[in-house]
């Protein structure tokens, strides 16, 4: 089982969650974060005074799946998430060592 | 004759409900200009104030502004005792004294509100309190017993219809002597003193209150005659002239310096025209109403940079909205006070630009200059003395973790700050159907009974 965790356009979740379903992905947890990469920020004014947006709002998609689907998770984010312009985002993968549902005590990949 | 009263004390209640209103409007300014940390305790400070002016200004203020006395301040009237008779500065207004009474205090409690603002987000709250006692009770009284309780400015033919110097100015510079003495907020300048910006939390907020305000400044200029005669119709126009003027000429002025039209300078704007326009609504003529409100537009602006560039940290733009909007506005009627609106009035001469020569203007400039003396004095002394007994500014882990939890305990926003709602604890789930099935029990007899 692995965790991909893509950091996605705001306004590309619904793509990406529709990408996910449609591969057969069971659910996910969104968060709203922000930060940057290659986007750099800018500066604006406010009553006279400078101050710098650098810190770009972004939502975090994470999901556990098994280790057969990872490709092609990653490739439904990518394209779903893809706008060609910079900010877009990442996705990376790390590995899991145990889910447990607790609801009923299922371990492993019984529990995705 | 009776019917003329009766409308005249209708005209003037309806004006101070109007004004009462604009309390509501500072306190959304105020809220949405600052941060969400603070917004319990803004709005708990703007509730307050007009609380204790009205103890203060019933007690002595009213008192000290229109009783009989000197020409410094009044005399007589404690706790609107001594009837009619001892307000004479008064008399010829027709409605009863306690209606008078409610226009005024309405206006104390404005020019005590307008403080808040800059002295947000950094001051105990205790010394808030104790501030607005002394504002209201003394320091705005005897400058307004120069000016409307027939003391020595008023004698001199100075004119301030509504208020740009008794109110305005005066907020405006207390609030300077407060803010100053406070210092700025943590952060608002840099180490190389560049400011900071520290955007307010809701625009939405913001101009609600500047409409508020707006809308309550109609009661503030028209309600001023204390009567129910046409030329309300006419104040009502110049007010709302200046406004317009002064928010588009804010907007231009900051979109030209910012390179984008900036909300909280436009909102800024609107309230510097009505400010710069409270002294001669009743005294010039249209076009002058423009020119006036268009003026306060521009200075408002660069006034709220120049002051945070000398460090003086003011998160609404107070002290430029009031402080100096408030003096150009009064010593604007020295240049513009329309000869027939002069004469209908009975006071004072033609401005300026009408021939008046600099009569009337040296009579505006010199009790603009006389009152500002009086109010730094006063809040010089009030501000130290708050300083050295009870404390002025929170501290610097208060002020980081906000007024709300530090001065109040509790939160304006608790959702922001406390996270979700975690109130389903075990216990609460297990009680809540402990509850459900005794209910239903009692609701349907078992099988055993009935």
């Amino acid at each position: 089982m692995k965790l991909i965790t893509a950091v996605i356009k705001p306004f590309k979740l619904d793509e990406v969650k529709e990408a996910l379903g449609a591969i057969g992905v069971g659910g996910m947890t969104v968060s709203e974060v922000r930060g940057y990469g290659r986007q750099k920020g800018h500066t604006e004014i406010y009553r006279g005074a400078e101050y710098q947006v650098d810190l770009h709002p972004k939502v975090q998609v994470e999901t556990v799946i098994f280790d057969d689907q990872i490709d092609e998770a990653i490739k439904a984010i990518a394209v779903a998430a893809n706008t060609g312009e910079i900010g877009d985002g990442k996705v990376w993968v790390v590995p899991v060592e145990n889910v447990i549902r607790i609801r009923t005590g299922d371990k492993g990949e019984d529990a995705l | 004759m009776e019917q003329q009263i009766v409308m005249d004390t209708m005209w003037t209640l309806l004006a101070a409900f109007l004004v009462f209103l604009m309390q509501a409007g500072f306190a959304m300014v105020e809220a949405g200009m600052t941060r969400q940390k603070n917004a319990a305790n803004i709005v708990m400070k703007n509730l307050m104030d007009f609380g204790i002016a009205s103890m203060a200004y019933w007690a002595i203020g009213f008192a000290l502004m229109f009783g009989a006395g000197n020409a410094l301040f009044g005399t007589t009237g404690w706790f609107l005792g001594g009837g009619e008779s001892a307000f004479e500065s008064l008399s010829w207004a027709t409605p009863p004294l306690t209606a008078k009474w409610l226009f005024q205090v309405v206006f104390a409690g404005t020019a005590a509100t307008i403080v808040s603002g800059a002295m947000a987000e950094r001051t105990k709250f205790p010394a808030y309190l104790i501030y607005s006692a002394l504002i209201s009770g003394i320091v705005y009284p005897i400058s307004g017993h120069w000016i409307w309780g027939g003391g020595w400015l008023a004698e001199r033919g100075f004119l301030d219809f509504a208020g740009s110097t008794v109110v305005h100015m005066v907020g405006g510079l207390a609030a300077l002597v407060g803010a100053v003495f406070l210092g700025p907020r943590i952060g608002k300048y840099s180490k190389t003193g560049k400011p900071r910006a520290i955007p307010g939390h809701s625009m939405p907020l913001a101009i609600l209150g500047v409409f508020i305000l707006w809308f309550g400044w109609f009661g503030f200029n028209a309600g001023s005659t204390m009567s129910a005669t046409l030329s309300i119709a006419d104040i009502a126009v110049t007010t709302n002239l200046a406004a317009a003027a002064g928010a588009l000429i804010a907007m231009g002025v900051s979109w030209a310096r910012g390179g984008k039209p900036d909300v909280g300078m436009a909102g800024n704007g609107a309230l510097a025209g009505l400010v710069g326009i409270t002294a001669g609504c009743a005294f010039v003529e249209n076009w002058a109403a423009l020119v006036i409100g268009a003026l306060c537009g521009v200075v408002v602006v660069f006034a709220v940079i120049a002051i945070d560039r000398a460090h003086v940290d003011d998160p609404v733009g107070a002290i430029a909205v009031h402080g100096v909007c408030g003096a150009l506005g009064t010593v604007a009627v020295g240049v513009f006070a329309s000869p027939r609106l002069i004469e209908s009035a009975g006071v004072g001469t033609e401005g300026l630009v009408y021939g008046g020569g600099l009569a009337q203007l040296g009579t505006q400039a010199l009790g603009v200059g006389a009152v500002a003396l009086w109010v730094l004095a006063a809040s010089t002394v009030v501000f130290a003395a708050i300083k050295v007994t009870v404390g002025l500014r929170v501290t610097a882990e208060e002020e980081i973790e906000g007024l709300d939890i530090g001065e109040h305990g509790m939160w304006g926003y608790p959702e922001t700050f406390l996270g979700i709602d975690t109130l389903g604890t075990p216990d609460a789930v297990a009680q809540s159907r402990q509850e459900r099935r005794v209910g239903s029990q009692v609701l349907t007899p078992s099988a055993g009974e009935s």
